[in-house]
């Protein structure tokens, strides 16, 4: 106990002097081995950190959607847009300008990484905390009306419960996309951050294989100890949140929580602090309940705070939509081209990926989802692979690339597979395994066979499956065109046709207009294929490929 | 008689289409509930009894009207109610002895009372030894055990129930049914006044001491007696026979004019009819009940016919009124009798009774009427259910248009009146264009 108290107060000790130190523009990346700790130390805070950002931020913007139906309006389709925005694009700009707000100091760097990231994970938490909110049964709602269930009790007893397994598998997807942007932060190349991405960037750049290896070993200890102390636990404990009738055969289990279920100090803890507090939580609020006509002033002050913060953000809109226009008009005729011809390639390179993936994820995945056995062996390894950040990779897979003399047009969709591939892998192997037994009795008992068979039964099985893994990689693909396109590597910079090379080198020659009119055309276009293909490649597979009991 | 502890003064509920068009789920009602009463509300599905039962509670408000709380008007903070719902509506996540204790916490009563609280009444409901088990891992009936005992610790005045007991089996549902009943008559039980919303006939007469029986679309009450009969209540009495007769007459016959033994009848002019409402009910159960009727002679009462395919007057009403409305069954006095009509698509083939049944349904059925002549009407022989959809919105509530829609659905794709194309929302006609309309023998379109 003593010594793990220590070992906090060095770590906060250390962080502390790092952040709050001067700003030094090219932190030197050790390469010894007792540094890679450290390293893993600093990014997995980052994270942390963000995590914490984005719970927060989640849980009060999808609480205001849900109970403001006026707020709900354009907090949902807001919603929808942020989370189509490639956040990569906004690295450099978010650095700039967090590191102008805290001039000469590190933590300027620190937070906007942080921030970054947080943007990258908050909004697909916030949208299932609202969803979940939005499903709670009525006469749940009725019963904690009836029996005078105050503000709190509401929150701690049916609104956070309820909603627990969809944040935690959010959670999960949230913080595994976090390590990707989080390689890219550390990676940025006016900003370095001491890290695990740019050890490995490092690595890379003097071809030294054995840091590459020892790195990514790193990489994938740290993600595999953090499903086991962390994930695993918290998804065995999410299981008393299912909203289920009966209780289910097989039930998630994690050695973890068990050792602390059964940990005295844990009930000791409980008993002594959680229990009074909680129950003086409830008291506070119980004695409160009662004024009533006080609260509604309370929110007739609350809905004039609305108000107002609805028109200051309106004028900024305005003003920003005002500046964009005044960039667009200041722009020529050949920077429009430029991002065109960029947005055409991109899309050809993002839908050629789909393509590839798919082609060899679907044998793959449904071979993997019809047999438990080599399911069994298979998904693990899987999961691991997955799990390593493509980011974290694209030094090493450029490295190999150059050696072999392939140019960066191949190698950016080997690095765009790479980052994609595995949302559709994954999602066609759970399509698989959901086929149900007597469906493919009846393919068997009617001779439907070979292509037969994929045609009738595979492939309208696994569709819903399949769109949404391809929505999901279609989206990953695009934010990752960004690092993809245009890398700086010892030195020299290598880069190809398409909007995210142009995004990339914008930054770099600090043409902020460019930058500004190409991210907002990317999220266009991302937005509007969105809105065309896979929304209604998602309903129709809803509604006609749904296998419905 | 003492002061009522609820009064409901012509509590009425309507919403506002966006035409400004009213459409009305509870016509006008008055109702008080007095102490030392068990009160059954019933009505056929979808009447508005929850809605009513909702209002009652401060819940939710009347459009107009007022609902009283000895005399003051009630909210969900001054009303002594609690509810045991349908679905049990317990926390998963919180043991027996936690979902018990919550409503008491939000009281503020003390850790160490609240426990005590707690322990007794799951003491008195039979539930000792389950304190620290979740809802899960009890059976269907534990559970509503546990919604009984969460709304007996609150010590409320009056206890309302919402279905209590539908959503268990049938010897679940009784013992359970006899336990209140045992706690009610012993004085075990904390409440001065008990409301039962049910759509079950039999178990209104076996538990209330004052029945009230309301009408659909709008909801109003057709009409509120006592019951007298002493417990425990045979339910091979006569008069309890009699009784459960009395009401399913009253069910299936919206326009009779009531005069029962010491009733306060409801004297409301019988509303306006302003759209055929179709009943929801499935072909295949409108087949069934014709063949049944046609073994057995031919006219059955409709008490009997309940208890022979073990249905609630929830599942059977709808049927018998869909083959009244048809032509196919008359009803009178409770009785069903099987019409010459009945008597041909009883003993007629698959493919006739397609024919027989388009026949009656072109004739009868008002929606489906006018879906036929605006499909002959149209140049490409097909439309979009939106336009059935906007000609249903003005006469009913939302949720009652899915229902009369997909009823609709059901009837006319069966008798081959038109095809319905679920992922285009169309309707087009199922025959080939410029046929004759009398119809035609093609063979089901599967």
């Amino acid at each position: 106990m003593f010594s793990a108290g220590l070992a906090l107060f060095y770590g906060v000790v250390e962080v502390g002097r790092n952040w709050l130190g001067p700003f030094t523009p090219h932190v030197e990346i050790s390469r010894r081995l007792s540094a890679l700790p450290v390293y893993a130390g600093y990014s997995l805070l980052r994270i942390a950190l963000a995590y914490v950002l984005s719970l927060l931020f989640a849980i009060t913007y999808g609480y205001i959607a849900a109970y403001r139906p006026r707020a709900e309006r354009f907090m949902i389709p807001l919603l929808d847009v942020l989370q189509s925005i490639p956040v990569l694009s906004f690295l450099p700009g978010v650095m700039l300008a967090m590191a102008a707000l805290f001039p000469g100091r590190q933590i300027g760097v620190e937070m906007g990484a942080v921030l970054l990231i947080f943007t990258g994970q908050v909004w697909n938490m916030a949208f299932s905390f609202y969803a979940s909110l939005k499903s709670i049964p009525r006469e749940m709602r009725e019963a904690a009306t009836i029996y005078r269930f105050n503000w709190w009790q509401r929150f701690i007893q049916i609104e956070l419960p309820f909603s627990t397994i969809g944040l935690v598998w959010n959670s999960m997807m949230s913080v595994a996309g976090a390590w990707f942007f989080l390689m890219a932060c550390e990676q940025f190349s006016d900003f370095r951050l001491p890290g695990l991405g740019s050890y490995l960037q490092a690595a890379a750049d003097d071809g030294d294989t054995r840091s590459i290896l020892l790195g990514v070993l790193t990489m994938v200890a740290v993600i595999v100890l953090i499903d086991q102390f962390v994930w695993r636990p918290v998804i065995a404990w999410a299981e008393k949140f299912k909203m289920e009738q009966v209780e289910s055969a097989s039930v998630p289990t994690s050695w973890v929580l068990d050792f602390l279920q059964r940990s005295r100090g844990v009930a000791l803890f409980r008993k002594r602090a959680i229990r009074p507090l909680s129950e003086r939580m409830v008291h506070y609020f119980a004695g409160h309940q009662e004024v009533r006509a006080e609260t509604e002033r309370e929110s007739a002050t609350m809905s004039w705070v609305a108000r107002i913060a609805g028109s200051v953000a309106l004028l900024a809109i305005g003003y920003a939509v005002v500046r964009v226009v005044m960039i667009l008009t200041g722009l020529h005729g050949a920077d429009f081209r430029q991002i065109g011809i960029g947005l055409a390639a991109t899309f050809l390179r993002v839908n050629l990926t789909l393509v590839l993936g798919a082609l060899w994820t679907i044998p793959v995945g449904v071979a993997i989802g019809f047999n438990p056995r080599l399911a069994r062996i298979a998904q693990p390894l899987a999961q691991i692979a997955a799990s390593v950040p493509a980011t974290a990779l694209f030094p090493v897979v450029l490295l190999v690339l150059i050696r072999l003399g392939g140019g960066l047009g191949v190698g950016s969709i080997v690095l765009l597979l790479l980052g994609t591939q595995w949302y559709i892998l994954f999602n066609v192997i759970a399509g698989a395994i959901a086929i149900p037994t007597d469906l493919k009795e009846a393919a068997n008992v009617f001779g439907i066979r070979g292509w037969e068979c994929w045609r009738k039964l595979i492939l309208p099985g696994i569709f819903p499956f399949l769109v949404t893994g391809l929505i999901t990689a279609s989206g990953g693909a695009w934010n990752a065109s960004i690092v993809a396109e245009y890398f700086r590597f010892k030195g020299q910079t290598y880069s190809t046709v398409g909007v995210g090379a142009l995004i990339s080198s914008a930054t770099e020659a600090k043409n902020f207009d460019l930058l500004l009119v190409s991210t907002i055309a990317l999220a266009a276009v991302v937005v509007t294929t969105n809105r065309l293909v896979w929304r209604r490649l998602y309903r129709l597979a809803e509604t006609r490929y749904k296998l419905e009991s | 008689m003492s002061d009522p502890i609820i009064r409901a003064q012509a509590v009425e509920k309507f919403y506002l289409q966006p035409d400004g068009n009213r459409i009305e789920v509870i016509a006008p009602v008055d109702l008080d509930v007095e102490p030392g009463e068990i009160i059954t509300l019933l009505g056929p599905s979808g009447c508005g009894k929850s809605t009513l039962l909702r209002i009652l509670t401060g819940l939710s408000k009347p459009s107009s009207g007022e609902v009283l709380w000895h005399g003051h008007p009630i909210t969900s903070q001054n009303a002594g109610v609690a509810i045991v719902f349908q679905s049990f509506a317990l926390f998963p996540w919180l043991t027996v002895l936690d979902n018990v204790e919550a409503p008491l916490e939000a009281r503020g009563v003390p850790a160490l009372e609240r426990h005590k609280r707690a322990l007794r009444i799951l003491d008195t409901v039979g539930l000792d030894g389950f304190e620290s088990a979740y809802p899960k891992e009890l059976s269907g009936g534990m559970k509503q055990r546990v919604g009984f005992a969460r709304a007996m610790v609150v010590e409320p005045e009056v206890l309302f129930m919402d279905e209590p007991f539908s959503a268990l089996d049938v010897l679940t549902a009784e013992n359970l049914r006899n336990e209140l009943l045992e706690l009610w008559l012993s004085k075990k039980m904390p409440t001065s006044a008990i409301f039962i919303v049910t759509h079950n006939i039999e178990e209104a007469v076996l538990l209330a001491d004052r029945v009230i029986v309301l009408g659909r679309n709008p909801a109003r009450v057709r009409a509120d007696f006592p019951i007298e009969l002493s417990h425990p209540r045979d339910r091979k009495s006569d008069r309890f026979v009699e009784l459960v007769d009395y009401i399913y007459k009253i069910m299936t016959q919206p326009d009779l004019a009531l005069a029962a033994p010491g009733a306060t009848a409801a004297t409301h002019k019988p509303v306006r009819q302003k759209y055929q409402m179709i009943p929801h009910a499935r072909v295949g159960g409108i087949t069934g009940l014709l063949e049944l009727l046609q073994d057995r002679g031919g006219k059955e009462d409709l008490y009997r016919l309940a208890e022979v395919l073990i249905m609630d007057a929830e599942d059977l009403l709808p049927i018998v009124e869909a083959s009244v409305m048809l032509g196919f069954a008359t009803l009178k006095e409770g009785d069903v009798e099987i019409t010459p009509e009945g008597v041909q698509f009883a003993e007629a083939g698959i493919l006739e009774r397609k024919i027989l049944f388009r026949n009656a349904a072109l004739k009868h059925i008002v929606i489906l009427q006018q879906i036929d002549s605006v499909l002959h009407a149209k140049a490409d022989r097909s439309i979009s259910q939106e336009f059935f959809y906007d000609i249903l919105d003005e006469h009913f509530s939302q949720d009652e248009v899915e229902r009369q829609f997909e009823t609709a659905m059901n009837w006319g794709r069966y008798a081959e009146i038109f095809d319905f194309d679920r992922e285009s929302h169309r309707l087009t006609l199922a025959e080939p264009v410029g046929e004759p309309h009398p119809p035609t023998t093609t063979p089901v379109q599967l």
